[in-house]
């Protein structure tokens, strides 16, 4: 090849096929230079900022998918929670109503008997005071008649008629009249 | 640097441009003609160097969950290369081998950059030196993936003998030795080389071209304006072939990993 490069005329006196030496050392210095420098500072640290970036992304993924199922969680706890607050409260005002009720029949109960018990008192004080009231009637109406009768009759009659009981027989006679 | 503009400034470029057009005299010391270390070539290299460490170092010093607009350029840069070449050709086990093909991507993009920007105007990668360096690390390392991955004897066996019926195998053998052993890595360094090579000789010859016409004779000039135009034209094409000779250049070491890698043809 280095016949080539033999001086043609004495005006070309480079081959451009042949390398020149010096160029050699100083393009494999710099080169190496600059594969050490980007090869090791560089280009790693992109790969890591790569794989920082798919970590975050993925792992932004996971997060979410954990908070979604969190929420999920506790969505179906606060509906259950709910449920059964619905369901005491249900059973808590059946009880109430119960309750009431129950109260109210007592109550009623209670006040239907009382006022039983006050007729009744009172129904006993009237026929007490009725039975007074008759005796004492039954005692001063014959006294008086036969009084009466005595005047008209112009003699008295009142052992006789004490004697008889015509009095009480005549009185017992209206009774059962006025009774009718 | 300004070399060539100065030239160009002052009207003495030769026409036709040469191959010497390429070896510009060194930086220090100035003007020397056969001093290597330190000329426009290896001062660009040194640039593109720094350019990208401190690109790199700068957009991901404090690298955000969230990134900032500067973080995202670089991360897609890096994104683009680890799942549009490493990924979509080596598979799952290519995402190791992105660090490697980003810089590698990102190098020889911008090197070759420098034959459209202007100041620079010629990329370092017309020197065939620093193309071939890049080769040679590709070729070093599918060879040496591949050794690790199937063992020394396998791996050449794998390499060499293709499944094919053994009355074929005689021809087939030297011609697999020759294509991967041989030409793989000189077909990756010239064909980065000589496209930029190309692209600057064909800028070189519309530029300069013009300058020639309107030197020669004064009537020519409105046709050096049609080679100036082409010379913007051919710099958008130029553009193009920046950014594909540098993909190319990455898939190809990555194609080179696979087929070490595979298990079958």
């Amino acid at each position: 090849m280095f016949f080539l490069s033999a001086p043609e005329g004495g005006e070309s006196t480079h081959n451009p096929i042949v390398p020149i030496w010096q160029e050699i050392v100083v393009g494999s210095v710099a080169f190496a230079v600059l594969c050490f420098v980007l090869m090791k500072f560089v280009f790693p640290r992109m790969e890591q900022t790569f794989q920082a970036r798919v970590d975050a992304i993925e792992g932004g993924i996971k997060r979410a998918e954990a908070a979604q199922a969190e929420a999920n969680q506790l969505l179906e706890q606060y509906r259950a929670q709910l449920a059964e607050a619905r369901t005491d409260a249900a059973k808590i005002r059946d009880d109430a109503r119960a309750d009431a009720e129950g109260i109210r029949q007592d109550i009623l109960a209670k006040a239907r008997e009382e006022s039983d018990r006050v007729i009744q008192a009172g129904k006993d004080q009237l026929a007490a005071e009725r039975a007074t009231i008759v005796r004492e009637l039954r005692t001063e109406v014959g006294t008086l008649a036969v009084d009466l009768a005595s005047r008209i009759v112009g003699e008295s009659l009142a052992d006789e008629a004490r004697r008889k009981g015509t009095v009480d027989r005549f009185l017992s006679g209206l009774e059962s009249t006025g009774a009718r | 640097m300004f070399g060539q503009a100065n030239v160009l400034a002052a009207g003495q470029a030769a026409f036709p441009p040469s191959v010497e057009d390429f070896y510009l005299p060194s930086i220090l010391p100035w003007g020397a003609h056969d001093s290597y270390w330190i000329t426009k070539f290896t001062a660009m290299i040194w640039i593109a160097v720094g350019v990208l460490i401190i690109f790199f170092l700068a957009t991901y010093r404090k690298p955000q969950l969230v990134p900032t607009k500067k973080q995202w350029f670089a991360e897609s840069i890096y994104g683009f290369v680890r799942n549009n070449i490493s990924v979509d050709m080596i598979g799952h086990a290519g995402v190791r081998f992105a660090p490697y093909f980003t810089t590698l991507f990102c190098f020889v993009l911008l090197t070759n950059a420098f034959a459209i920007i202007p100041l620079f105007q010629i990329s370092p990668n017309s020197h065939i030196a620093f193309p071939a360096i890049l080769a040679v690390i590709s070729y070093l390392l599918f060879n040496y993936i591949g050794i690790r991955h199937h063992g020394f004897v396998k791996y050449f066996k794998h390499a060499l003998i293709p499944p094919a019926p053994w009355y074929i195998l005689p021809l087939l053998i030297p011609i697999e030795a020759f294509s991967t052993f041989i030409i793989r890595p000189f077909s990756l360094a010239v064909r980065l080389f000589a496209n930029m090579f190309a692209g600057h000789m064909l800028l070189l010859v519309f530029t300069l071209g013009g300058f020639a016409m309107l030197n020669a004779n004064a009537w020519l000039a409105p046709i050096s304006v049609v080679s100036w135009v082409m010379t913007v034209a051919l710099t958008l094409l130029e553009a193009l072939v920046i950014i594909l000779q540098a993909y190319v250049f990455t898939v190809l070491s990555a194609s080179y990993i696979q087929g070490a890698l595979a298990e079958e043809h």
